[in-house]
């Protein structure tokens, strides 16, 4: 397969971010495989997070960044002056570090994402609310108390749960910044085998800390280091081979 | 928080246990810093404090009983002469004829409260809801310290602003607009705008406050599933700090009841069950602070305008009960 065979929906061109006088991103030029699981990894602080939020543009939210460059979902560049930011941001679910349950009942937290969109009629939302719990695994725990706050049910569920929000508005790319960080390692392996299974349709851009994760689940690695990607490509050749000095030091656990 | 241990922790924790064992053998050998057993003076001191702040706590709550009981001991010289139901729903007040109805001054009481709800609680919430939301830090660093000011300023100064500014313009220019005329301009609905801008800056603080206490990854996973930032703030943000928005307004409301001095300059002092809010009205603070220098002169005058006060205690009690009640509803519902 040649590179210009290598469908992606993400592709970054050039991108850099100031937040205040800080360089936090520096000439980032990437494209993000299609339906490959790609893991963003390096030292805390190193810029991993940030570069992931600037795929929604939810870094912006933030006072005082400053962006240049182009990041091209689907061909459009996101950062232009008419593109359509909610749009955006439904095209990717997101999956923060720790579980962020919506203020109110399990069933709402899926319906609300599809009801914003216009999805009203009450048959299709029961339909799509048990599909998505269903695909997210959390169906059989919580089928009888749908309308109970989401808030009571554990760590666990509540990241299971807010991946099938993200996925019952329809996205073409799943984000998740550390989505197990905060979670024990049973559920941890739940949404593992999750991304595992999802990666067929969607695809999966992660940051995560713990290598051995990427090594796990991962098809394709981005190594960064203060703001810059030094070394990109499929797992078994960033983890197993590193060319560049930063990165075999990172993957040796000389720097972390 | 159970969390996936790598290799780096594996090889820190190894790390840190060879620390341990040189540490445990250079204590050994040195003499110990801290005199070991205990000195009796620290463990009288420590029970001695634990009681001390137990009594002053208890004295601080004991002072809304003793209030209580002043006034309802004051109170009964006048619910003896008079049967309960007629001095709360009589409105015929003649003090020297020892007629004493309340109802004016009661309804007078709630309605330039609601007046001042009706306005203050959008404007707070919106005020707060730009600051936490929409400002960017230069506004704020500018905007805080007014809000501060705005808070401080004593309420005599904001009822001359009444007089000088807000009965004229209801008088003139509201009541023209609302094809009203012949009004004095001092009514309800002046008592309950200066009641409002006191109470505001008060509300938006808190709700400010208990804005910026909404995670801000709550807002990312919102705005995440394509929510318009409108949709944000409506649907999660606020839904998120309700209870804390309830709290804010129940203490921003609690104290507009009782107050006194701005709303007695504006607000008319007639005695009448107000028909609109072009009409004066006569709070229960107003009563008592125009009154109680002349209380001991009249016969039962000093008790009626005590169970004044006790009505006004009640009112308040009531008001938080209720929103407490309330605040607890919507905290079940989210969490």
């Amino acid at each position: 397969m040649t590179s210009s065979t290598i469908k992606s929906h993400i592709s970054i061109k050039d991108l850099n971010m100031h937040y205040g006088k800080n360089h936090a991103l520096k000439n980032i030029s990437i494209n993000i495989p299609d339906k490959k699981l790609t893991a963003i990894i390096g030292p805390s602080g190193c810029g991993k997070t940030t570069l992931l939020k600037t795929f929604n543009r939810l870094i912006e939210n933030v006072d005082g960044t400053n962006i240049t460059g182009e990041v091209l979902v689907d061909g459009e560049n996101i950062y232009g002056k008419n593109a359509d930011v909610t749009n955006i941001r439904k095209k990717m679910g997101l999956l923060n570090q720790r579980p962020t349950p919506l203020p109110m009942s399990i069933y709402d937290n899926i319906a609300f994402g599809m009801s914003i969109h216009g999805i009203k009629q009450k048959g299709v939302l029961n339909e799509k609310v048990e599909h998505f719990l269903r695909v997210a695994s959390l169906w059989d725990e919580v089928k009888d108390r749908l309308h109970s706050p989401a808030a009571r049910l554990s760590i666990g569920q509540q990241q299971r749960l807010c991946l099938a929000r993200g996925l019952a508005v329809e996205p073409e790319i799943i984000l998740g910044d550390e989505p197990t960080s905060a979670l024990d390692p049973i559920s941890t392996k739940h949404i593992e085998q999750k991304f595992v299974e999802l990666k067929e349709q969607y695809t999966i851009v992660m940051v995560t800390h713990i290598l051995r994760q990427a090594r796990r689940i991962a098809d394709y690695v981005i190594f960064m280091y203060l703001g810059e990607i030094i070394e990109h490509g499929p797992t078994e050749m960033v983890l197993g081979n590193p060319q560049h000095q930063l990165t075999k030091d990172y993957v040796g656990g000389a720097i972390s | 928080m159970p969390k996936e241990i790598n290799d780096d922790d594996i090889q820190n924790i190894t790390e840190n246990i060879d620390e341990l064992e040189i540490t445990a053998v250079s204590t050994q050998q040195s003499t110990p810093l801290v005199k070991t057993g205990s000195n009796p003076l620290r463990v009288i001191l420590d029970g001695f404090m634990g009681k001390v702040v137990k009594a002053m706590t208890i004295f601080s709550l004991l002072l809304l009983v003793l209030i209580i009981i002043g006034l309802v001991l004051k109170s009964i010289p006048v619910l003896k002469d008079n049967p309960l139901s007629t001095l709360l729903f009589s409105s015929q007040w003649s003090p020297f004829k020892g007629e004493f109805g309340f109802l004016p001054f009661i309804l007078s009481t709630v309605y330039v409260t609601l007046i001042a709800a009706v306005i203050a609680i959008p404007l707070s919430l919106f005020t707060a809801i730009y600051l936490s939301e929409y400002a960017n830090k230069r506004f704020l660093k500018y905007a805080a310290p007014m809000l501060d000011i705005l808070g401080g300023i004593p309420s005599v100064i904001y009822g001359i602003w009444g007089v000088l500014l807000i009965v004229p313009f209801v008088r003139d220019d509201f009541s023209a607009w609302l094809g009203v005329d012949s009004v004095s301009g001092y009514s309800i609905l002046s008592g309950g705008v200066v009641l409002a801008v006191m109470v505001f800056p008060v509300v938006v603080q808190i709700v400010y406050e208990v804005l910026k206490t909404v995670p801000h990854e709550l807002r990312e996973a919102t705005l995440s599933l394509g929510a318009t930032k409108w949709e944000t703030i409506k649907k999660v943000v606020i839904k998120r700090a309700s209870p804390g928005i309830i709290a804010a307004c129940i203490l921003g409301f609690s104290r507009a009841f009782g107050e006194t001095i701005a709303v007695l300059m504006v607000v008319g002092n007639v005695v009448q069950i107000p028909k609109g809010i072009f009409d004066e009205g006569y709070p229960i603070p107003a009563l008592i602070a125009n009154n109680y220098g002349e209380m001991m002169s009249i016969p039962m005058y000093d008790s009626a305008l005590m169970f004044a006060a006790l009505i006004l205690l009640v009112i308040v009690l009531v008001f938080n009960v209720y929103a407490r009640w309330v605040l607890n509803r919507i905290e079940k519902s989210i969490k």
